[in-house]
């Protein structure tokens, strides 16, 4: 790490003691000299997320020899004796994500779809617009919507309705205090509607409109052109959408930290608290006591990062066929 | 445009010249307090900014140990493992005495009267209802309903955790076996909340919730407070005088204060409560730790006032005597 | 029989019409309520005290944010001096030479980098900066919040410069340029407007951040300038209030919010308004 300072100070401090005489050069000089400048920087960017990588994996060491493959079998988290598994952890914030992408991902895929053929243009790009600036609120501001909206709300109507017509479902047993897995999971399935709508419509935009009008032409009813000739070939874009979806879901903090109740358990109902791996790690980071304990959590932390990165890898080579195909 | 951009950094990063900033993080237990003696200080020495963030004593101490704060608090003191990794002699300074209190939100439900074993066994989640025989014999007058209690806890590393915990150790073997003393604890039960602000806010905001806060919190914001039966076997509600109480028998040479006075024998002693400590490195070159030093001069003589407006017990005359003693 | 189908496709046509009406309703009502509950919480709580205040002791009335408003502002723009002229450079790289090892593992990072969760940046930061200096920082902060808006500047700097068409770089090379100089004073500057919209929407995305900044810039009482001491920022001012049973507080965490969400929201306004009238400086290929 101090590498990459002195680094970065040798780059800066040879461009600027050169600058003067850069412009004498013969321009294939300059071009050589500009081009190795920009490699390096470039290279100081892959540096960066090698030294992430690296630096997490030092940090988190001593949890994963000290407890091996407890880190991902136990159920616990226990401070007091140094016991520490992910596996309470990476349990929420799978339930969370997977029933937030289960609400959010068909709606999306629908309004994106009313969005684009139904409205009329001008009230499509309204909407549209709206949609993409609710993506860009801040995760905070959901967050304070859960404490004193949602939370109330699933306490006072939404559980009572759960228990009362599903009740005989372990998913919907025990009480509920307007804290946990599922105050969580709506708030998710919130915060990332209306980034999966925007991917889709820019998938579904794609579609000539040719294509539609041939289906129409044909004979077909709307929802039989929709279907034939926008979602179907448009397939692994949406798949895409919800997987990039996913991935802010799994990352997602604030909100969820604030509506889950921080107990790493696994429970079968959905009205009981939980933990995720980002939630725990804003709240024991700056005050754990041991170094075990920040070892766990950098554990944690790295167990995160490893699985943003397979789906990012997935998203992208998904994306990345999709373009091929489509050109 | 980036030169302009430069020099105005430049000038917002020296223009701190001639303010000396200390930094300090620690316990939320005595936050209240310490704020008011903060800002109250600054307005008589305003060249002194003493910023502190109330992380949790967990935090406290770790950010001491790793030297990222000029001074930490917590209401645990450190154990001998948190001793061993101190960079310095670190020492604890006892500033104000403190209570934990069992707060409850249940509607209709005021001076609920419990013991340490039964409050033991409802944070273990074994007694899950509100009108649980147990708790119908102890308040044979309270009208309790048949509701779900909610266990409220800390999410973070924290004194007042340790300082129940202690307490429910002491005075029920089934907790000491099962979940034992700590600033974290594997909870068997209840939902996480982050300082005792966090812990307040989901009580108050919550039905059928008890959690446990310092007293400041529980009455600054009107929240039901638990009257505990103490080892002389009364029942007693938390107040300033029944804190000091408890503090009657400390006595230390060493003018640390660090042994536990939870569960005190004294009559009229409300069972749960602690010291609360600045922690101070040894270190004597260093300017930001003599101006420490003078604060603490100032919160054990004068700073005292404001305690008990804020809800918080006065050190002794005795103690606080021996501890400036010490810093001299 | 065929009669029959046909009314079956018609159905099922309505049914989907219907279904796609119920579901903008169902994203498009909650939406706007939860704009709706901040605006309306955030305009009563809003006062001047709010801009011109440092926090007030705990539990007393009064105070407000204007350390906070400050401190996002410095880690904000700190961020973005590290990350913009890095990212451009970055992004210009892979859009003008794109190719070779570097180009890829360079692409590669980037995807990466921009799915990391911010609290694993945080972490980073925290190991890379706050444990060697000893000091929770507005460094650390600003190198945190720097790791976030450098993919997004390097991603949308090589999508924007790829859009210059080929005839301009052609014209330039053939007055003689040097290449180099043909990338930065050509093909860079004029496409100004559309960098500025990704860098806009990469900033405006990093200053909606809490979760890198607990344990980086952490938080503080009182205005602070200082670039190697804890500073407050908005969202982490905002979620300290949140968390907290005052009234007062809780007020201000709303008001925090709603200015938190103009500034957000603004600054994606005005990277949209600057796009759609410059048209990307070339105007866009066809």
């Amino acid at each position: 790490m101090k590498s990459e300072s002195t680094l970065k100070n040798t780059i800066s401090g040879s461009l600027s003691q050169r600058e003067a005489s850069v412009f004498n050069w013969a321009p294939q000089k300059q071009d050589q000299f500009v081009f190795a400048s920009m490699r390096v920087l470039s290279s100081f960017v892959i540096l960066i997320l090698v030294a992430l990588m690296v630096m997490l994996i030092k940090t988190a060491w001593p949890v994963l020899v000290d407890q091996g493959t407890n880190f991902f079998t136990q159920s616990i988290w226990n401070p007091v004796d140094e016991e520490f598994s992910a596996l309470p952890l990476i349990y929420g914030t799978m339930i969370t994500t997977f029933i937030a992408v289960i609400i959010a991902a068909p709606i999306s895929i629908m309004v994106a779809l009313f969005v684009n053929e139904v409205l009329t243009p001008k009230l499509a790009k309204l909407v549209g617009l709206f949609v993409e600036m609710i993506a860009a609120v801040p995760s905070i501001v959901f967050g304070l919507w859960g404490i004193f909206y949602l939370g109330p709300f699933i306490k006072n109507t939404l559980a009572p309705f759960l228990k009362e017509h599903f009740g005989y479902l372990p998913l919907f047993q025990g009480p509920s205090f307007g804290i946990g897995v599922l105050t969580a999971s709506l708030i998710l399935s919130v915060m990332i509607t209306p980034t999966i709508t925007s991917i889709c419509r820019e998938v579904f935009k794609t579609v000539p409109a040719m294509r539609k009008e041939g289906a129409l032409g044909l004979g077909a009813t709307k929802f039989e052109m929709m279907l034939l000739t926008i979602v179907r070939p448009s397939f692994s874009g949406i798949v895409g959408a919800i997987v990039l979806g996913t991935g802010r879901a799994l990352g997602e903090t604030m909100a969820v930290a604030m509506v889950i109740g921080n107990q790493p358990q696994i429970k079968a109902s959905l009205f009981a608290p939980a933990a995720t791996m980002a939630s725990i790690i804003a709240n024991e980071y700056a005050e754990a006591d041991s170094e075990m304990h920040i070892a766990a959590l950098c554990g944690v932390g790295l167990v995160l990062f490893v699985l943003t990165l397979i789906v990012n890898l997935v998203a992208r080579s998904i994306v990345w066929n999709y373009n091929r195909s489509s050109k | 445009m980036k030169n302009i951009l430069a020099v105005v950094l430049l000038g917002l990063g020296f223009n701190a010249f001639g303010m000396t900033k200390i930094n300090g993080a620690g316990a939320t237990f005595p936050y209240p307090i310490y704020s008011k003696w903060f800002s109250e200080y600054k307005s008589k020495n305003a060249e002194i900014e003493i910023n502190y963030q109330s992380i949790g004593s967990g935090g406290g101490i770790r950010q001491v140990l790793k030297q990222t704060v000029d001074f930490g608090a917590t209401d645990a003191p450190m154990n001998a493992k948190d001793k061993s990794e101190a960079p310095y002699k670190i020492s604890h300074i006892p500033t104000v005495l403190g209570a934990v209190v069992p707060v409850i939100n249940v509607k209709a439900v005021n001076g609920l009267k419990l013991d340490g074993e039964t409050l033991a066994q409802i944070f273990m989640g074994k007694i899950t209802k509100w009108n649980h025989p147990t708790l119908l014999k102890l308040n044979p007058k309270a009208k309790l309903p048949n509701e779900d209690i909610l266990v409220v806890r800390r999410a973070d590393g924290s004194g007042t955790t340790s300082v129940f915990a202690d307490y429910l150790s002491t005075v029920s073997k089934d907790w000491e076996s099962t979940v034992g003393r700590g600033k974290s604890l594997q909870w068997p039960v209840g939902i996480g909340s982050k300082g005792n602000e966090g812990v307040t806010a989901t009580v108050k905001q919550t039905e059928g919730a008890i959690g446990y806060v310092e007293l400041s919190y529980a009455i600054t914001n009107k929240l039901s407070m638990v009257a505990m039966k103490n080892k002389a076997g009364q029942f007693v509600s938390p107040t300033v005088e029944s804190i000091s109480k408890a503090a009657e028998g400390a006595n230390d040479p060493t003018a640390e204060y660090t042994a536990s006075i939870v569960d005190s024998s004294a009559k009229g002693a409300f069972p749960i409560a602690a010291f609360t400590y600045l922690l101070l490195p040894e270190k004597n070159d260093d300017m930001n730790n003599k101006e420490i030093r003078k604060f603490i001069k100032w919160a054990l003589t004068d700073g005292q006032k404001f305690a008990k407006d804020l809800y918080y017990s006065p050190l002794p005359k005795k103690v606080a005597k021996q501890v400036l003693e010490k810093l001299k | 029989m065929r009669e029959w189908h046909l009314k079956y496709r018609k159905l099922k046509n309505i049914v989907f019409h219907m279904a796609l009406v119920f579901a903008a309703c169902a994203v498009i009502i909650p939406l706007f309520m939860v704009i709706q509950y901040v605006m309306i919480k955030g305009f009563n709580s809003l006062n001047w005290d709010f801009f011109t205040q440092i926090p007030k002791p705990v539990g007393e009335v009064g105070g407000g944010m204007k350390h906070a408003i400050i401190g996002t502002f410095i880690i904000v723009g700190l961020a973005g001096s590290f990350a913009i002229p890095l990212g451009i450079i970055c992004g210009a790289y892979l859009s003008e030479y794109g190719r070779g090892k570097i180009a890829a593992l360079l692409r590669l990072s980037t995807d990466v980098l921009t799915g990391i969760p911010s609290i694993v940046i945080g972490i980073f930061a925290y190991l890379l900066v706050v444990v060697p200096l000893k000091q929770f920082s507005t460094l650390a902060g600003a190198l945190a919040l720097s790791i976030i808006i450098l993919p997004v500047v390097i991603r949308s700097t090589e999508e924007i410069l790829k859009l210059v068409p080929r005839h301009i770089r052609e014209a330039g090379l053939a007055l003689g340029l040097p290449r180099w100089k043909m990338i930065f004073f050509i093909v860079i500057k004029g496409s100004r407007s559309g960098l500025i919209t990704g860098v806009i929407l990469a900033i405006s995305r990093a200053a909606g951040e809490t979760a890198p900044l607990l344990f980086t810039s952490f938080g503080n009482m009182y205005y602070s300038t200082s670039l190697t001491n804890p500073i407050a920022s908005l969202p982490v001012q905002i979620y300290t209030y949140a968390i907290s049973p005052f009234d007062d507080w809780q007020r201000q965490a709303w008001a925090g919010a709603l200015v938190l969400i103009i500034l957000v929201l603004g600054l994606n306004l005005i990277s949209r308004l600057i796009m759609n009238r410059q048209q990307l400086g070339f105007g866009r290929r066809k």
